[in-house]
């Protein structure tokens, strides 16, 4: 253990004499002459394999799309990508973050998708000041206890998606909820979003059932849940594990007695593996395909042809990460050294997102629209608007 | 807490512990008979899995992809241990270790080429997509009940072939001194073969059959590899009857476990296999 800290600290040192380097490469009085022409580096830590594969692919497709129609360029200089696969592992978080930021000197640094891997980078994030930015993964702490001024998030926090469908539920009167859910950060922290816009409200949450992740087996969950009865199940499970609960809570015979809710990653991207079984659920999220805004019209439509599939959540925040380094980059005429300035402008941004427009809260989270949505016929269809620019409380966010 | 409930908690307990025999079936045979570690035995799970999902988008039922997905798998696992295993009876079992695990590295990349990285799920027959209704909300699906059939009929038949047949005797003479039973005149080098590629077969078929109960997605076999061994470790190396009893405990302990004691539910099953171990070291039915 001790011989691996040390080989850490060695290579932050370097890192940091690297970043030292930059700093006064960039702070020198040519650097509009270099910055002018040198390229601007932008590196992703993505899965490119394993499980998030698909994940990784759409929010680099986005962001590169968002780029290329700003004519390749941004504040007047060149991109230049690095992507490395971060294989949505944890333990190799730290490593592959220094040797973005330390060997590669990348001015943005996009990444991840996975959580875990999250907290590790935004930790070096902050120790180096790389402006970072977060396309995917919901950590709470990511924009609260770990926020810093340059870390900004372009997708939800985890106890963002599932808030509002407390209001759904109370407007219907379904006072008594069952909550099920993997009993991990995720999960738990969109649990806590649900019941924060539920309880207070006059809510009742009767049981909260925890699966430990990443288990499958949801038999006697849904045989406690039928003896129970209640109003509304709200559930967070996502991937492998939403299309089995949903296939599961069909076969169950539970389908049409109880109302089956949750955040949007339920049925989001895995419709066509649960079929029939997903049909009439619904759930709120930041996004839906169907949404009949301008920008997402012309969003679908320019990824379609650029890439020859449809764009997805994913993709809708990858390229909401792309426009906002734009932003940034372009109030600064693509001097990455005015970072000051730079931040200013990506904090006053308002982005005009195929999610509808959304701008930064003072933690740099989205302060969203939120969307009730239901599965018709394997589409995520748009109900109704379920809240208005809804903003994460940010707990433990000092910034 | 009433009984019905509880009844219903035990069937639960018994149907998932049957569905964790049919999915470690295979590695009993492999690992708990012959002795081999096989950490690809997720790998071969998954691909069944698949298969069923390719064969039945072609021809619309499953029965028919499986029938056309077990040549498949014996020929995959007829391949793989005359090419890797044959050399590795002899040595340590780290290299059996070593090798089954680049299998893993490889199967997957293959998967995720052939197949890509979306979740997928395969429907269940329609003769058997109906649920027998338990309780005015719940029902039980009578897929499920198939497969507990299914897992019955294929663990007595194992331990009849095992113990009554002249194939099984030899298998266990092999696997309890190779030398001696090839000296006797045991053709070990096609009896592994065979078992092998049944071994692999039986997790392809597991794959097959749990698909439309379980998601066909990347990584699924990792998920089911640790439990399949949990459930060969408790029942004891080279006891079919202990590995039957094992994962029928290991589902009863994990679904009491969920719902009286939700705090150590993830550890319910593991606490269970240490105190077994430290009760037997060698598990409920191992040779001593």
């Amino acid at each position: 253990m001790k011989t691996k800290f040390d080989n850490i600290s060695r290579r932050r040192t370097l890192g940091m004499l690297g970043v030292g380097v930059v700093a006064a490469a960039t702070a020198l009085p040519a650097r509009f002459a270099i910055g002018g022409k040198a390229k601007v580096r932008i590196g992703t830590l993505l899965p490119y394999s394993g499980t998030y594969t698909r994940l990784g692919q759409s929010i680099t497709n986005a962001m590169e799309l968002a780029f290329a129609q700003a004519g390749g360029k941004l504040g007047g200089r060149a991109i230049e990508l690095i992507k490395i696969d971060s294989e949505a592992k944890p333990p190799k978080a730290a490593d592959l973050t220094n040797k973005l930021i330390g060997r590669e000197k990348v001015d943005f640094i996009v990444g991840p998708v996975h959580s875990g891997v999250a907290m590790g980078m935004a930790k070096i994030a902050r120790e180096e000041g790389t402006m970072m930015i977060v396309p995917n993964a919901g950590a709470n702490q990511v924009t609260g206890p770990f926020c810093a001024p340059n870390i900004f998030r372009t997708s939800f926090s985890n106890w963002q998606p599932g808030h509002p469908m407390g209001k759904v539920l109370l407007d219907e009167g379904k006072k008594n909820v069952v909550l099920c859910y993997w009993a991990y950060g995720a999960g738990k922290q969109s649990a806590q979003g649900f019941k924060d816009g539920f309880v207070p409200h006059g809510g009742n949450v009767i049981k909260e059932i925890g699966i430990p992740f990443p288990k499958v087996e949801f038999q006697s969950a849904l045989t406690e849940i039928a003896s129970i009865k209640p109003d509304a199940v709200y559930v967070f499970f996502a991937g492998g594990g939403a299309v089995k609960f949903v296939k599961d809570w069909a076969a169950a015979g539970l389908k049409g007695k109880i109302e089956l809710v949750g955040p949007g990653f339920l049925t989001e991207g895995v419709t066509k593996a649960q079929g029939a079984a997903a049909e009439g659920i619904r759930t709120t999220l930041h996004y839906a395909d169907t949404l009949d805004y301008p920008a997402n019209v012309t969003f679908r439509a320019a990824y379609r042809k650029a890439y020859g599939k449809g764009a997805d959540v994913y993709g809708v925040q990858g390229f909401d990460a792309g426009q906002l380094i734009r932003a940034g980059l372009e109030a600064v005429g693509g001097d990455t050294g005015a970072k000051a300035d730079m931040i200013k402008a990506m904090e006053g941004a308002s982005i005009d997102s195929p999610r509808g427009k959304w701008t930064m809260s003072s933690a740099h989270n989205p302060v969203q629209n939120f969307y009730l949505r239901e599965v018709k016929n394997g589409v995520n269809e748009v109900v109704k608007l379920a809240m208005e620019n809804l903003s994460d409380p940010a707990k433990g966010c000092t910034m | 807490m009433d009984w019905l409930f509880l009844l219903i908690q035990t069937l639960n307990g018994i149907q998932y512990g049957l569905l964790l025999f049919l999915i470690a079936s295979g590695l009993t045979l492999v690992f708990g008979i012959m002795g081999i570690i096989n950490l690809a035995h997720g790998s071969f799970y998954m691909i069944g899995a698949y298969l069923a999902f390719s064969f039945t988008q072609m021809t619309g039922n499953l029965f028919t992809a499986i029938l056309l997905g077990i040549p498949v798998t014996l020929v995959l696992g007829y391949g793989v241990e005359r090419v890797f295993m044959i050399h590795l009876y002899k040595r340590d079992h780290l290299h059996q270790v070593l090798l089954t695990f680049g299998l893993i590295l490889i199967f997957n990349e293959l998967q995720l080429m052939i197949w890509g990285g979306d979740p997928n799920g395969v429907p269940i027959p329609d003769v058997l997509s109906g649920s027998l209704p338990i309780s005015d909300t719940l029902s039980y699906p009578v897929y499920r009940i198939f497969l507990s059939v299914v897992c019955l009929v294929l663990a007595g038949s194992m331990a009849l072939v095992i113990r009554h047949t002249r194939v099984g005797m030899r298998v266990r003479a092999g696997a309890a001194n190779r030398a001696m039973a090839e000296s006797l005149g045991v053709n070990m080098r096609s009896l592994s073969a065979i078992v092998f590629s049944v071994g692999v077969t039986l997790a392809g078929v597991a794959g097959m059959l749990a698909a439309p109960v379980e998601t066909v997605y990347p990584g699924m076999g990792e998920q089911i590899l640790i439990i399949s061994f949990v459930v060969v470790v408790i029942g004891g190396i080279g006891s079919i009857k202990g590995a039957f009893v094992g994962a029928v405990a290991i589902g009863l302990v994990d679904v009491y476990g969920q719902v009286y004691l939700p705090e150590i539910a993830s550890v319910a099953v593991y606490g269970l296999m240490a105190a077994v171990l430290l009760w037997r070291p060698s598990g409920l039915f191992g040779r001593t």
